[in-house]
């Protein structure tokens, strides 16, 4: 062998990354073997599913059975420390001091201009231990925010496998699996089980407005969690799914997601695609009675000073056809938003979709607004104007999601 | 009842010199002020001090050469025992193996030691800095330019100096944009050719500041000393008599006189924050004061991240404040001599003035070098004054006190400076003893102060006399921090008055004002 290729295969050894485009997560070889799309994309450096096999029985699976979604790429932070908890509610909107061990919530954070960097779950494992979910990474942001405060902040995404269970038979998988005492769990409470000698923690959360489940274990337990799972969901119809099918029960449950719905803070170029809590329907996180939090004095400001100039809206649309990425009109002229994510709902039967408007409109008028949607007929489109309706979000709402005990289905 | 049931309309935490004039300024509003001084004299780095048995010196700052005329104006200064006059003005000296050069007057009105064709050439060099410096100088008065939310009196003034820009005529308003962010060697190269006077204008734009004379930038140093202006002439230094703390005492007689309650040895712990809002302070004694507003006129991080914390802030701001460099490069030096030194081949009158070890421009460069790696300058350069020559009260009879600020003493030293200090006063000793023969045996006492001193025994954050570098990047509207230069803070109630924040340090008071000036029209 001569030289010059010996010293380019050591190189090529040192860079696995030209052979692996994306990372796997710890469920990859389960998620391959049964990917016949083989169709990915990129979640924060991860190869993820689009969809699996189907986008529309995938839907179904969350519906009807339970579905199996892996969480693992979504940015975990473990935040420890005597100070954790005066910490978070410096560096979140909502109140953590009312975030009792033992529950989740939803929250989001600002920069000093009060601009949303990021929304995301807040667990809260003990009395000093949190895990923060979110759709970006913010490890220097949450590290300078711990200047001034007894807190660790390590970044957990890579070591700890998550796993969603979503649907009418989660729950009855779970206590088959042997979850004992999982029936306890009320939405948003979380607790620890013991899975293969470590620890999974089970939270009663999930992104489809229905009843399900989250699972947290370390990376090296993930594939006999899901061969657990999988196992006791056998008769009970779990499916693994993609993301095309989770993206549509979210929607249903009039859930955002960053840098879909708005563009967090650190990613806009532009600076009216900055966001305000308030804009993007998220000021009920707001508590001004708290002590400090970061974009605190912004957003009261904004507020006083009538600065706000967006408005989040829940669309019910006439018609069938989704109105996704569709113009909002006012008297069907003049431009005042944009369809974020739009879809035919098939449990509200309704064609539904998340809009960003300017306010007034959607906000003080709410009358006479318009989307502009192309309706593919035969190789043509039909450009239609379909009357648009502000309606309360979510736009589904399942008993089962919060029933207590969860039901047996 | 106590002075601390009552409730204050203004606490100014720091009795420096800009607290004081802060102080003073809003209690002549008709405001009832407090002002709280951790140590047993105000003064701050301003204050006369005893250093060896029967020796004061001016602690820090030891030459008058920018006091703002609008604090002389409108604290009456003058009729509070502060006096300067012409005769005051003390030449500055470049020494030199090759004979001194001398600036006499106001900057140089007159230069002598130099040939013809380059006393000339300073005279025209001279009226331009001036010239350039004065554009700069309505600045010093004024809160830095709000970019984005001017008023119509900030946007007139900003106009206006538009308006002195266009005055300089078209080819003189090119050059100014042109050099304006030069090195100061650079520009120094273009006009002159005596080394000893470019090194003394070297010396002077970068004393005070973490750069060389070839660092970019380093021209603005020189132009802020320009900007300065005593007794009506830009450029013109004196020695107060008494030293700096006459000059402190005058401005708290104002203070006093205007009502202002001083209260010393009683360092602030914390600022009582409540929903956003500064509402006073409480004491390292644990007294509880509330105030309207607070005007803190110690260092902004200092401010910010010890008596406001960060908790009470946002991240972005933290950052911002955390990132204020500040990490001073002067050490002061205060000899007592048994006898008056001898220069060599400096007169009476230059003694009474700033002799400058400044030999040449890439001397400067030289002794900046090794502060870059966390070492001092093997060859340091200084300014030296003589005070108790045209000041005998300062010493015993017949013997003298020498005070010089000598650079580069980088704070952070490799070393430490407990090991270096011993090695460092050896090779400042070593520079005297070649301009004045013989004055290392006449040194009853020496008193050196690193960094490492000056922030310990003066509270200043990297004994940095400036509060945080005066370099193109932490100027005007980025002083101390960009987004809150006009002397307010995310805090409502809660504003800076210190050198930390626009213009900067040196004995000016204009910190101090403008930020009592901002209190007043923001209704506080």
């Amino acid at each position: 062998m001569n030289r010059h290729v010996k010293i380019n295969s050591a190189r090529t050894l040192t860079q696995s990354h030209f052979r692996t485009l994306r990372l796997g997560t710890p469920f990859q070889p389960r998620i391959d073997a049964l990917a016949l799309k083989q169709d990915w994309y990129n979640w924060a450096g991860y190869r993820a599913p689009h969809s699996l096999w189907d986008e529309e029985l995938e839907y179904f699976a969350i519906r009807s059975q339970a579905a199996l979604f892996d969480i693992s790429p979504m940015t975990k932070y473990r935040i420890e420390g005597a100070d954790a908890e005066a910490y978070l509610d410096r560096v979140t909107l909502r109140d953590v001091t009312r975030l009792k061990p033992g529950r989740v919530h939803y929250t989001a954070w600002c920069d000093d201009e009060g601009f949303v960097l990021d929304d995301g779950t807040l667990f809260r494992l003990s009395p000093t231990r949190f895990r923060l979910c979110s759709q970006e990474r913010h490890l220097p942001w949450l590290l300078d925010s711990a200047i001034g405060y007894d807190v660790s902040v390590e970044e957990e995404t890579e070591a700890v496998a998550g796993l969603a269970l979503q649907g009418p038979t989660s729950f009855a998988i779970l206590r088959d699996a042997g979850f004992a005492g999982v029936e306890r769990l009320k939405v948003l409470d979380l607790a620890e089980f013991t899975h293969d000698g470590a620890t999974v923690t089970i939270s009663r959360t999930g992104f489809t407005g229905d009843l399900g489940y989250e699972l947290f274990v370390p990376a090296d337990k993930a594939l006999s969690l899901w061969d657990r799972l999988m196992a006791a969901g056998e008769l009970r119809g779990i499916r693994a799914i993609g993301y095309t099918a989770l993206n549509r029960a979210r929607l249903e449950a009039g859930l955002i997601v960053a840098n879909a719905d708005f563009t967090t803070s650190e990613h806009a170029i532009r600076t009216d695609r900055l966001r305000m809590p308030d804009e993007i329907g998220l000021g009920f996180m707001i508590d001004p009675d708290k002590g400090h939090f970061n974009g605190r004095r912004a957003i009261l400001e904004a507020r006083a000073r009538k600065k706000l100039r967006h408005v989040l809206v829940g669309l019910e649309i006439e018609g069938n056809i989704p109105a996704e990425h569709a113009i909002v009109y006012y008297r069907k002229s003049q431009e005042v938003g944009l369809v974020s994510a739009a879809m035919w709902s098939p449990m509200a039967k309704r064609n539904i979709a998340l809009a960003s408007l300017r306010r007034p409109y959607g906000e003080t008028i709410v009358d006479d607004l318009w989307v502009e949607v192309y309706a593919m007929r035969e190789l043509q489109y039909h450009k239609l104007m379909k009357k648009a309706k502000v309606v309360p979000r979510p736009f589904i709402k399942l008993d089962r999601r919060t029933a207590n005990p969860p039901a047996d289905f | 009842m106590t002075s601390s049931d009552l409730n204050w309309d203004a606490i100014v935490i720091g009795g420096g010199h800009n607290g004081l004039v802060a102080a003073a300024t809003l209690s002549k509003s008709g405001r009832k002020v407090l002002l709280l001084e951790a140590g047993n004299e105000v003064g701050g780095a301003a204050r006369t001090e005893e250093f060896a048995p029967g020796f004061r010196v001016s602690a820090v700052a030891h030459l008058l050469n920018r006091l703002h005329p609008d604090v002389v104006k409108t604290l009456e200064l003058e009729r509070h025992g502060l006096t300067i006059e012409r005769g005051d003005f003390v030449p500055s000296v470049a020494l030199s193996k090759t004979g001194p050069l001398t600036l006499h007057g106001a900057y140089g009105e007159v230069l002598t030691g130099a040939s013809p064709s380059e006393q000339s050439a300073w005279k025209e060099l001279r009226a331009q800095l001036l010239r350039y410096a004065g554009v700069l100088k309505p600045f010093l008065s004024r809160r830095p330019p709000d970019l984005g939310n001017m008023s119509l009196a900030e946007m007139t003034g900003l106009g206006q100096t538009a308006l002195a820009l266009k005055r300089l005529g078209k080819e003189d308003m090119r050059d100014f944009l042109r050099v304006l962010l030069m090195s100061v060697y650079d520009l120094l190269d273009e006009q002159l050719s005596d080394d000893r006077l470019k090194g003394l204008l070297a010396f002077d734009a970068t004393l005070g500041s973490h750069l060389g004379p070839r660092s970019p930038t380093s021209l603005l140093g020189l132009y802020y000393r320009l900007a300065g202006e005593i007794g009506g002439l830009a450029g013109a230094q004196v020695q107060p008599k008494g030293g700096m703390g006459a000059v402190v005492a005058a401005i708290r007689a104002a203070a006093e006189k205007a009502g202002v309650s001083i209260r010393h040895a009683s360092p602030v712990a914390k600022v009582i924050v409540e929903k956003g809002r500064a509402v006073g302070v409480v004491t390292q004694g644990g007294a509880t004061l509330r105030a309207r507003t607070v005007v803190s006129a110690v260092n902004p991080a200092t401010t910010i991240l010890d008596l406001v914390g960060p908790r009470e802030v946002d991240t972005g701001f933290v950052r911002k404040v955390k990132n204020i460099r500040m990490k001073g490069d002067a050490a002061k030096l205060h000899l007592a001599l048994d006898l008056p030194p001898q220069f060599s081949g400096i007169d009476a009158a230059g003694h009474k003035g700033r002799l400058v070890v400044a030999p040449s421009p890439d001397h400067v460069e030289r002794a900046f070098n090794p502060s870059k790696y966390g070492a001092f300058s093997p060859e340091p350069v200084m300014e030296i004054t003589l005070p108790s020559i045209a000041d005998p009260s300062l010493a015993p009879s017949g013997a003298c006190v020498l005070s010089a600020v000598v650079q580069y003493a980088p704070y952070a030293l490799k070393e430490g400076w407990a090991a270096g200090k011993p090695q460092f006063l050896k090779a400042i000793m070593a520079q005297l003893e070649a301009h004045a023969p013989g004055i290392g045996a006449s040194v009853r006492h020496a008193e050196l102060l690193t960094p490492a001193d000056i922030e310990a025994r003066y509270r200043m954050p990297g004994g940095h006399w400036h509060h945080g570098e005066l370099q193109a990047d932490q100027m005007l509207m980025s002083r101390p921090v960009s987004g809150w230069s006009g002397y307010d803070t995310p805090l409502e109630g809660l504003f800076l008055a210190g050198a930390g924040s626009h213009p900067g340090g040196g004995v000016s008071g204009a910190p101090g004002l403008n930020a009592a000036r901002r209190v007043i029209a923001a209704g506080r």
